[in-house]
């Protein structure tokens, strides 16, 4: 009888399920908001993302949240779909493309996490 | 009286005990707006050259034999007609994705080993005697299950999934579809045992859903959501294992 | 097998809704860059603003906003695929009800993020 071995994708794929669902339903106003409307000043204020509003913002339990959410789930979800678009382009699944893609969303996943709670509360 | 149309059939030709490597043949076929690919594939035999090999039976899209790649697309070729295709040329050639055999036919072995693998028999959930009668089953729960029932292990699925042409281990749509055929049978007790082979590394996270198989599938198994439905049941499997007495799959 | 996706229309436009995550990797990256400067003091968190208000960077957003966008339409386009059957009233949803049921939660959530940014910038 053959032994199979389990594979550990689960995790990753969970990560991209959640992420994708994120993106798909906050993505799209996220980057109006964040890199049209504010910085154009268009439908909110150009002060919507001041130091202190985005200080308290980060420093409430909620807004920190939410942002490392945001911030990490959208890298697991693009690291996992890059990763294996990688290998569809037939680019292999070598420990250069996991650091590249799966590197990249924990490395950010532990800044984020880092700086955030640096921020306080 | 009009004029006898003539369709250009290219067909990817290789005998394996004289070709090192496949090599194309143009023929110029007569046809009629009835008539299939596969009658155009038989033309081709009767009238140009006896040693054209394909495999069919039915000519009525139930027996699975016939698929091909049509113009690069996988298809029956009994139910896909020289008239659509006209005045352009059509090529034919062996499904993607399996080894060929010989012109038009490929090797099937690794598919049918993929169905045996998955346990394709109904696993009662207790022992039943003969006595204790028929099982009985309602509506809805003959339905959670019976369209995948449909599926005629024609393999143009596995012809449609990049997955399966990057990694052919990968147990594929069709297996996946004949395997949730049974997970979802009010009759079978048997999720756990097939569970194994679907977390596996061989199993459904190879899919990236491409969707082209439930795309092609000539009978709307839907495999693909076989396939992604399975996904789900595995990381439940993955992540609630150590709260099981039994340990889920190993 | 290189270039397997070229020769397929089905196969191309799956490339591109698989391309959205360089375009999701990249916005969640110039956040995660935000992030830090935001935790490096008010002139540095400044001077993110400011990049964010350049040509390059506005441009750049509107790409990111169509190509996330075609990620959110192609996400729930995939449902019928990727869902089990979902049952309302013992009778099973339609393919077409779920995708623009999808679709429409997308909306509101949108518009429900705009709302609540709009409430607490005034």
């Amino acid at each position: 009888m053959k032994t199979r071995k389990r594979s550990n994708a689960p995790i990753f794929w969970g990560l991209f399920g959640a992420g994708g669902m994120l993106a798909a339903l906050f993505g799209p106003m996220l980057v109006f908001i964040t890199g049209v409307a504010i910085p154009l000043g268009l439908l909110l204020p150009s002060g919507t993302m001041s130091y202190p509003k985005m200080l308290a913002f980060a420093q409430n339990f909620i807004g920190k949240g939410f942002i490392f959410v945001i911030i990490s789930l959208f890298l697991w979800h693009a690291a996992h779909r890059i990763f294996h678009s990688l290998h569809e382009i037939g680019i292999h699944a070598g420990f250069g493309a996991k650091l590249l893609t799966y590197g990249v969303a924990f490395a950010g996943t532990v800044i984020s996490a880092t700086v955030l709670l640096g921020i306080g509360f | 009286m009009s004029e006898q149309k003539v369709i250009e059939i290219e067909v990817l030709r290789y005998k394996p005990e004289s070709d090192q490597e496949p090599h194309s043949e143009v023929y110029k076929v007569p046809f009629t707006d009835d008539m299939s690919v596969l009658q155009g594939a038989q033309y081709i035999k009767d009238y140009f050259d006896g040693s054209l090999t394909f495999r069919w039976s039915c000519r009525m899209a139930i027996c699975g034999s016939c698929g091909m790649m049509i113009n690069g697309i996988p298809k029956l070729s009994c139910e896909t007609f020289l008239r659509d295709y006209y005045p352009n040329r059509i090529t034919l050639e062996a499904l993607a994705n399996f080894p060929i055999e010989k012109d038009l036919v490929v090797d099937l072995s690794g598919f049918i080993e993929k169905l045996e693998a998955i346990q394709p028999y109904i696993i009662p959930k207790e022992p039943r005697t003969l006595e204790q009668g028929e099982y009985l089953q309602t509506p809805e729960q003959f339905n959670q299950y019976i369209q995948f029932t449909s599926c005629i292990n024609c393999t143009l699925c596995y012809a449609a999934c990049p997955q399966v042409g990057l990694n052919p281990d990968f147990i594929g749509p069709g297996a996946m579809a004949l395997l949730h055929r049974y997970n979802m049978d009010s009759r079978d007790g048997g999720q756990a045992q097939r569970m194994e082979l679907v977390a596996s590394e061989e199993g459904v996270y190879n899919c990236s859903a491409v969707g082209y198989c439930s795309e092609v599938c000539p009978k709307h198994v839907d495999p693909g959501n076989a396939v992604n439905v399975n996904k789900i049941n595995a990381a439940k499997d993955y992540f609630l294992r150590f709260l099981s007495p039994k340990g889920g799959a190993q | 097998m290189g270039g397997w996706w070229k020769k397929n229309p089905f196969y191309v436009e799956y490339m591109v809704h698989e391309s959205t995550a360089l375009f999701v990797a990249a916005y969640a990256i110039t956040l995660l860059v935000g992030v830090v400067r935001l935790g490096q003091g008010e002139a540095a968190w400044n001077g993110w603003l400011e990049a964010m208000k350049s040509p390059l960077s506005i441009v750049a957003h509107l790409a990111f906003m169509v190509a996330i966008a075609y990620h959110a339409f192609t996400w729930f386009k995939l449902f019928p695929l990727t869902m089990p059957p979902i049952i309302v009233n013992g009778k099973k949803v339609e393919p077409e009800v779920v995708v623009g049921s999808g679709w429409t939660a997308a909306i509101l959530a949108a518009l429900a993020l705009l709302g609540i940014v709009w409430r607490i910038a005034a």
